[in-house]
């Protein structure tokens, strides 16, 4: 499972970077630091939302408890 | 009108007939002497009613309608002229798919019967049909408005959707289509999000209750960051689970964000209303989350683009004021050759000077030589005049009292020059006249 919460705070520094950055307010080594910050989180995020490996699973539920079961969703033979 | 009001008696008149009939029997023996007690007359008359007319269709408006503390239901049945009191027992009542109210025009089965503790005749009505509008619909109508005045379908209400829902549980039938469609359009589109499938019937009478469990568990697993409820298109029959109170009331009560993908465009189930967003297909359910995550993808792209600009803006900005500085600091060299080059120019300013200063003085001169060559004595001496000096002083001669007898003179004439030894001095004598 994906770290949300995470991901979403990442998407709110880099707004803030962003923000600060633009605002031409930061000196030359300050500017690069937020830089650098910056452009390694949207990176980060990128990929996060790039990623290809999803979980595809049936909730089930037996005597008041959960259980995962794969789910094939495999279609039309397009994968093997 | 009148005509109207005849025919309406008809029936009265008839029944009135059939109870002359017995009464008849019983006038027609009144020396017989049997007389009735009320309850013997009111059971007669039920007898009569109830065997004679019995089962029936009627066909009315409701009126005065309430429901007792015991849940059965007492209303009037009425037309223009004449109106017959019903009631509908709970067992009767409590299978109703809408609730019955003032001024609906229904179809109602029933047995006519006698109350006799009010001595009045009145319909149990056994089933309710709608006329007009179907029961369905009307059932549909009303919980609607029910459901909308208690704000489940307020805006106000609505949850905006995870920023990025990672993991999304899906409420619908594990072997129907529309589970295949979300997963289908997500594998495509937004491979980075987990499904977590809770299946269960979407029609048919345990629907409903499978539903709104299966929301209630996907909130109460943990992780997942939206539910989508969803079912293939179908007939509104089919879809009818989604119009039920109870998946309206779960869908509206999700901690979770819902989205309710029910049947196609023109079905707009309660279940929609209720949940934060709804869409028309389950496709377009998937579409959501694709379409967020692009636009996800696009912004962080913006976002880094802007962050270079910013960055190349701060870079060539003190680029910029490095060439000012530059400008300003200026290296002692250029400052000697700056000087050199004044100098050059003082130069060439003083040498043109000094070049117009001499030609004035060689003008001024040749004129003054000019001048002195017209004064020169040496011109007077052409003309016959001569300079005398003392020898040795070269003392020019101007009066004789400079003389004394036995002194030597030079004197210079026009050409050539002499000299004289004096004999006698003369003194004032005056100008002479020679």
């Amino acid at each position: 499972m994906k770290e949300k919460p995470v991901f979403e705070e990442d998407l709110r520094k880099l707004q803030k970077i962003v923000d600060e950055l633009s605002s031409g307010k930061l000196t030359l080594g300050e500017s690069l630091k937020r830089y650098e910050e910056g452009v390694k989180i949207a990176q980060a995020c990128s990929s996060t939302l790039g990623e290809a490996q999803r979980k595809v699973e049936l909730l089930m539920k037996k005597d008041g408890k959960f259980s995962l079961e794969k789910f094939d969703d495999t279609d039309e033979g397009e994968e093997a | 009108m009148q005509k109207n009001k005849l025919e309406q008696y008809g029936p009265a008149s008839n029944s009135r007939s059939h109870k002359l009939k017995g009464y008849g029997s019983v006038s027609g023996e009144r020396e017989a002497g049997h007389v009735y007690t009320v309850s013997e007359i009111t059971q007669k008359i039920k007898t009569l009613l109830e065997e004679k007319v019995g089962e029936v269709w009627v066909e009315g408006e409701i009126s005065n309608f309430n429901s007792g503390p015991n849940g059965h239901f007492y209303f009037s049945l009425k037309d223009q002229s004449c109106i017959i009191k019903a009631a509908m027992f709970f067992y009767a009542n409590r299978g109703l798919k809408f609730k019955l109210e003032n001024g609906l025009k229904v179809l109602c089965f029933g047995k006519v019967n006698v109350y006799g503790p009010h001595g009045q005749y009145q319909i149990v009505v056994e089933r309710v049909e709608l006329k007009g509008i179907g029961a369905q619909q009307l059932a549909f109508e009303q919980l609607k408005k029910k459901l909308a005045q208690e704000g489940l379908f307020d805006q106000a209400h609505k949850r905006p959707l995870p920023l990025m829902p990672f993991s999304v549980g899906i409420v619908t039938s594990a072997k129907g289509a529309a589970v295949r469609d979300i997963l289908q359009i997500l594998k495509k589109g937004a491979p980075c999000v987990d499904a977590l499938i809770r299946s269960v019937r979407v029609q048919g009478e345990y629907a409903a209750g499978e539903i709104c469990s299966a929301i209630e568990e996907l909130n109460s697993f943990g992780g997942v960051d939206l539910i989508i409820v969803s079912r293939g298109g179908g007939s509104s029959e089919d879809l009818w689970s989604f119009n039920e109170e109870a998946v309206a009331r779960a869908v509206y009560g999700s901690r979770i964000p819902v989205i309710s993908a029910v049947g196609h465009q023109i079905n707009t189930t309660l279940s929609d209303l209720a949940a934060d967003i709804f869409v028309e297909t389950p496709s377009a359910a998937a579409k959501i989350i694709v379409d967020r995550k692009n636009a996800l993808l696009s912004e962080i792209a913006d976002w880094k683009h802007s962050l270079d600009f910013s960055m190349k803006n701060a870079i060539n900005g003190l680029g910029a004021d490095l060439i000012a500085l530059k400008h300003a600091l200026k290296s002692p060299a250029d400052r000697l050759l700056e000087k050199q080059q004044f100098l050059d120019e003082l130069l060439a300013g003083l040498n043109y000077n000094i070049r117009h200063s001499l030609e004035l003085a060689k003008e001024r001169s040749s004129s003054l030589i000019q001048r002195l060559g017209v004064l020169s004595p040496l011109a007077v001496l052409s003309r016959g005049y001569s300079l005398s000096m003392i020898i040795p002083k070269e003392e020019i001669l101007k009066e004789s009292s400079q003389l004394k007898a036995g002194d030597r003179l030079k004197t210079v004439l026009h050409r050539g020059s002499f000299t004289s030894i004096v004999q006698e001095v003369f003194r004032d004598e005056g100008k002479t006249g020679i």
